[in-house]
């Protein structure tokens, strides 16, 4: 070989196709990467990245298409075939076993303590005891956790899905440096993100899906971010403008929708108070692990409060179960799309159970009407329904519509968001964001937490900081930069900076 | 400390319970002693060993129908071999049976991974064909054991240079059910295939994306479970001297044990201590309310009602120990 090890490919596939029963995933996907390179994998959901990423990592056999690993035809028959060939996928849900504990996991794959505790010191976690149970981890350090594991085994190619989503800001610093790390030390990463911001840093080229199909491979330069936007959408406007935003200052004499006074549950949320207002937008932004967890819980009617008051439209409210919060006009779609739907069930189903589930209304359904709100809802938030006979074969952005749509057929009152758009594409994203608007200009309240901190902007009128359990700052939407919030969320608010409240 | 009572504390308070209702047995009927220990010991050994069996597919996350029926096939071929083949080869056909019992095992798991059916409807067919393969070997008890090796199960322990009236306190069938789950599970819990049976049960997604051979282990699992059934049946053989091709009432019993001894029914949870634990609780419990001599149809309900207060005890304190 007198060509440089630099230059040929570690893994270079080709053509590569799959299909499921009538759903053609993939029609022609391809992607190249070099030793000590770090390659974005990008698209829409549903465009087949994550059909793409199982065939790489032998979870999935494509029905055409060749895989090269230096230089050699492979198709591996497992995940355990590609991972001794190098390939190591760390996936969006963490591989870890719940029912066992760390160390048992370790043995489980054959990774020995050291390597391991050396690789969870470097993403950022002190604290972590082998002995502990998988399952009563937080989703955050087990994504660290499955990503140290991955590490210790030192992969030549390292697949990282969606590896920061649902981890707070300073653990993703790690996760950015270590991975850096990883592709100076002459190994190679596959990194699939929707956040450019951390495309832009770390990775050397992005590989762009649409529909199936690599549609183009950019060298990362400044500037390209739009480039590659246009090419993902397909021509979809990316910036819809957000309609309806009115201050919070122009109801003042109105009552509040929802009053929170010094709220407190568990050992984390300790004393949270804020006014959520009809026809307002209101962000919650807060590290992983500072109490808003709780707080969504308490104000869902999933746990009590130890003490505080909730009022809503002015009168004291207490909910001992979540059908207590619904029937006050309280609705929670959760982090995590799995908690709040059927998946088994038909879209239409999961739209119609919330209209369904009001007590009043046992006896017969009344189809029509139901079909109607359905069709309603399905159109407003123009819900893909290829898909539609069971919600767990629509891809995650669909399924967060489908979450969302049910409580817009119901006729929403306060809808509480938590972190609703995490690992959803861009195109979907921006779909959410002016129905948001567009559901307060009708005078829905809405409580929206976010991990992105950049959402604040894009959708909400002011957010409120949480920090140690307590709201340390309340910032409006044009001084809501990602640095102004990120200062916040570390309890550093300077009060002599533009538009922090006295 | 705080570790060893979470993982134990389950089975601490099955042996609890046990003592309790042991010392309870003991005022009831206050000349239950040697002989009465023995006969309870080898009533609870078929139930124990099948019992063990369950346990390990349902920590598999899956449910094995058909263990009673394995048990009764394993129980006439030892009956049958051990009469034509004469007592210097009894060895011989445990070794045997019990290989009969791994295949069975084997059979049922590999089924389930090559169908891809659930393991209760795979099993549950299973169930009436090793119904009907028992009764082809044997279509009424019959054959018989080997005399010796039915010392093996009967009476006290007898250790030399130990005075007999301390091991006699000891049934021989209790000491070959510790010995061979011993021998047989805690290498097994240890081992990478142990884990990967937990792992299995616990996430089985989770399981194949961390590269465990799934199809494999649950075979493995079945293969187990067949093989404690096998010596359950063996142990029925031993214990009543003759072969029985009908299946007894083993599969709800080690269901009941399996739930009762603190494993999730959903897989992943639990070990062996507590299921064999609560066999001899259920047995002495049984025993207790033959003695008060009441009437067997309240017998069940009593069982019943005892088995949904504790676990829905274990709920509650599980409840409480998340906060």
């Amino acid at each position: 070989m007198t060509e440089p090890s630099a230059a040929r490919p570690v893994l270079d596939a080709r053509g590569v196709a799959k299909r499921f029963g009538a759903v053609a995933a993939l029609k022609d996907a391809s992607l190249t990467i070099r030793a000590g390179e770090i390659v974005a994998l990008m698209g829409a959901n549903g465009a087949g990245k994550s059909t793409f990423v199982k065939i790489l990592t032998g979870a999935l056999r494509p029905d055409s298409g060749h895989i090269h690993l230096d230089g050699v035809d492979r198709r591996f028959a497992s995940p355990a075939q590609a991972r001794r060939s190098g390939i190591m996928p760390v996936y969006q849900e963490p591989s870890l076993i719940p029912d066992l504990d760390v160390r048992d996991n370790l043995r489980l794959v054959d990774v020995a303590a050291e390597p391991f505790r050396h690789w969870v010191r470097e993403l950022g976690i002190t604290d972590l005891r082998l002995d502990a149970r998988i399952a009563q981890l937080p989703l955050a350090t087990l994504r660290i956790l499955d990503l140290a594991l991955t590490l210790a085994k030192e992969p030549n190619v390292l697949m990282l899905d969606e590896m920061t989503a649902a981890l707070p800001a300073d653990l993703v610093e790690r996760v950015l440096t270590v991975i850096r790390g990883q592709a100076d030390s002459g190994r190679s990463v596959i990194y699939i993100s929707h956040r450019f911001a951390e495309i832009a840093r770390v990775c050397n080229r992005a590989s762009v899906l649409r529909d199936g199909v690599t549609v183009g491979d950019f060298v990362i330069e400044p500037g390209i971010e739009e480039k590659i936007v246009e090419l993902m959408l397909g021509g979809v406007p990316v910036r819809a403008e957000l309609a309806g935003r009115r201050a919070s200052s122009a109801t003042p004499s109105q009552a509040p929708r929802v009053r929170v006074s010094s709220l407190s549950a568990g050992s984390k949320l300790a004393d949270v108070s804020f006014d959520l207002h009809k026809g307002e937008v209101l962000g919650v932004v807060a590290l992983e692990g500072q109490g808003q967890d709780e707080l969504f819980d308490v104000l869902a009617g999933f746990r009590r409060a130890q003490s505080g008051t909730i009022d809503v439209d002015g009168q004291a409210a207490s909910f001992a179960h979540p059908a207590d919060a619904i029937a006050r006009g309280l609705t929670l779609v959760p982090g995590d799309r799995k908690d709040a739907l059927l998946m088994l069930r038909s879209v239409r189903e999961n739209i119609a159970l919330p209209l369904l589930a009001r007590p009043a209304k046992w006896g017969a359904i009344a189809m029509r009407e139901e079909a109607a709100k359905v069709a309603d809802a399905v159109a407003r938030l123009q819900i893909d329904m290829r898909a539609q006979g069971e919600v767990r074969r629509l891809s995650g952005g669909n399924q967060q519509k489908v979450t969302i749509g049910r409580w817009v057929a119901a006729g929403v009152e306060t809808l509480l968001l938590f972190d609703p758009t995490r690992g959803i594409d861009v195109r979907t994203k921006h779909q959410i964001y002016p129905l948001l608007r567009e559901l307060a200009a009708q005078g829905a309240s809405i409580l929206f937490y976010t991990s992105e901190l950049g959402e604040i902007a894009l959708a909400c009128d002011r957010a409120i900081v949480i920090f140690g359990g307590k709201v340390v700052d309340i910032i409006e939407a044009e001084h809501a930069t990602e640095q102004n919030l990120m200062r916040a969320a570390y309890g550093l608010t300077e009060k002599q900076r533009p538009g922090a409240r006295p | 400390m705080t570790g060893v009572l979470n993982r134990y504390g389950w089975s601490l308070g099955l042996l609890a319970i046990l003592a309790g209702l042991l010392i309870a047995t003991r005022i009831i009927q206050p000349n239950f002693g040697v002989s009465g220990l023995d006969s309870l010991a080898r009533a609870a050994l078929p139930f124990a060993f099948c019992t063990a069996g369950m346990a390990i597919v349902v920590i598999a996350g899956g449910i094995d129908l058909s263990i009673a029926s394995v048990m009764a096939v394993a129980g006439v071929i030892a009956a049958l071999l051990m009469q034509q083949m004469g007592d210097a080869s009894a060895g011989l056909v445990v070794l045997v049976v019990l290989a009969a019992g791994i295949g069975m095992g084997v059979i049922n798991g590999a089924l389930i991974v090559l169908t891809r059916g659930p393991d209760i409807v795979v099993t549950l067919a299973m169930l009436f064909v090793w119904e009907g393969v028992a009764l082809l070997i044997l279509n009424a008890p019959g054959g018989a054991a080997t005399p010796w090796m039915r010392e093996l199960v009967v009476g006290g322990l007898t250790l030399p240079g130990v005075p007999a009236a301390m091991t006699m306190w000891v049934p021989r069938a209790f000491v070959v059910l510790v010995a061979l789950v011993v021998i047989i599970w805690l290498p097994l819990r240890r081992s990478k295939l142990g884990l990967s049976i937990y792992a299995i049960g616990s996430d089985q997604h989770a399981a194949f994306r961390s590269g465990v051979a799934v199809g494999r282990t649950r075979i493995a699992a079945y293969g187990f479970a067949g093989l404690f059934a096998a010596l359950g049946g063996l142990s029925i053989t031993l214990s009543t001297g003759i072969g029985e091709p009908i299946p007894g009432p083993y599969l709800l019993a080690s269901v009941a044990a399996v739930v009762l001894g603190g494993v999730a029914l959903t897989g992943g949870k639990g070990g062996l201590l507590g299921p064999i634990i609560a066999v001899f609780i259920l047995r002495t419990l049984r025993l207790d309310l033959t003695l008060l001599s009441v009437d067997p149809n309240v017998t069940t309900i009593i069982e019943g009602t005892i088995m949904v207060a504790v676990v829905m005890a274990g709920g509650l304190l599980a409840m409480r120990g998340r906060h």
